[in-house]
């Protein structure tokens, strides 16, 4: 496996990640940035980003490209490897991967959010076969059936919502008497035929051998359980940060969120972090973009003060 | 450079499950994101086995009949054939060398 050697290293290629590439590589630092999935991480799934300010409709897929290819078109190159640790080497930082290791003098987490599983029987197994974590996705594939939306947050309206434009009905499954969304989101929910509400109701198992049939809930109050039959069953219960792969490197608040100052350093040096992989990100595109922005410059004058030629 | 060819709902047995090689078929639509992140390497294993296996891209859109007749409820959606039958399924985006792996369970 070759050791290959930059300036900065960029874990993550959603908007920080591309934000803080294009100003890495512009500053003339040789960056690289490491994907595993795919480019534009949680915008790449949203059909339509209208808050983006100076663009004021744009696919959330192809706002990601235009970023990568500005940030290409600098210099920064891109490799799509999954990070599996960071090890101190010297002054310098070892990237590991499943292929090769890429070394820096400083290294961005840029490395987002997922979504939370439900973590009942039958999840796993039909993700992609009625389960899914993405209704702008894979909504089209239920027209005219009734579908299961889990949660009560902005995410559950707005994607239950968008989800109505296809299905018989939609149930909101929701383990609370009340919504937690936005009170424009919620006026909306209540205003759809569509939507049916069920309160104080858990997923307990989803049922199901090739394709999604049916839904195993539980009402927390009376302790009773029924069936219903759905043909998807569409999860919306929060995120977390993806910082496992970090294994202790640098400091995280109780939901593993981590730790910066307001130039997005670590109390590491040489290690910073973006976007919605920090504590208290506002989690917007314009956000995140800004916050990668503020890390690139932050490890620029890093890299100035510690690597003096 | 060998592309991936179209198929139809009504083209579907005599191209795909007809075929006398290993067959790759793409489950797309318009869309999708993820899909045309997808495409390209579908493309690049097109290229690489060509003339081995054949590669074709089915939109779900205007092919509903097919999707639903493969349980197709989320794309990306890649699906190996051989003699007609189901080898292995990939859904949703991955890494080349994972739909490399899929393939090759045809062979």
């Amino acid at each position: 496996m070759a050791n290959r050697d930059y300036d900065v290293v960029i874990i993550g290629g959603g908007p920080a990640g591309l934000a803080a590439g294009l100003y890495a590589a512009r500053g003339r630092h040789r960056t690289v940035l490491l994907e595993k999935g795919v480019i534009g991480g949680q915008i790449s799934l949203t059909e339509l980003v209208e808050n983006y300010p100076g663009v004021p409709n744009v696919n959330g897929f192809d706002l990601a490209q235009t970023m990568l290819q500005q940030a290409e078109s600098h210099g920064m190159e891109t490799e799509y490897v999954d990070v599996t640790g960071i090890e101190k080497s010297g002054q310098r930082w070892v990237v590991r991967t499943g292929a090769d290791d890429f070394t820096a003098k400083a290294v961005i987490i840029t490395a987002g959010a997922e979504y939370n599983r439900l973590g009942v029987p039958g999840e796993e197994k039909l993700t992609g076969k009625g389960v899914s974590y993405c209704a702008t996705c894979d909504a089209a594939f239920f027209k005219e059936m009734e579908v299961a939306v889990v949660g009560g947050g902005d995410a559950a309206m707005d994607e239950g919502l968008f989800t109505t434009r296809y299905a018989s009905k939609v149930h909101i499954l929701h383990r609370r008497d009340e919504l937690r969304a936005s009170r424009i989101l919620q006026d909306r929910a209540f205003a759809n035929p569509k939507m049916q509400f069920h309160w104080n109701t858990v997923v307990e198992e989803i049922l199901g051998e090739e394709l999604v049939t049916g839904v195993k809930l539980r009402d927390i109050v009376t302790g009773e359980t029924s069936e219903m039959p759905v043909s998807a069953v569409f999860v919306f219960i929060g995120q977390h940060p993806n910082t496992g792969f970090l294994d202790g490197l640098v400091k995280m608040d109780a939901g593993t969120h981590i730790l910066v100052d307001d130039w997005m350093r670590t109390k590491v040096p040489g290690i910073f972090a973006a976007g919605d992989v920090r504590q208290n990100s506002a989690r917007q595109v314009a956000s995140s973009v800004g916050d990668g922005v503020t890390a690139a410059i932050a490890a620029d004058h890093y890299i100035t003060d510690a690597f003096p030629d | 450079m060998a592309k991936p060819v179209e198929v139809s709902d009504s083209d579907w047995d005599t191209q795909v499950l007809q075929s006398d090689v290993p067959v790759l078929v793409d489950f797309w639509a318009p869309w999708c994101g993820p899909c045309r992140m997808v495409a390209p390497l579908v493309e690049e294993l097109a290229t690489e086995y060509e003339g081995k296996a054949k590669f074709f891209k089915l939109n779900t859109d205007d092919n509903i009949r097919t999707a639903t007749r493969y349980g197709i409820r989320s794309i990306p959606t890649l699906i190996v054939f051989k003699g007609g039958e189901l080898v292995d399924q990939v859904i949703g985006f991955r890494p080349k060398s994972d739909l490399k792996k899929s393939l090759e369970k045809a062979f």
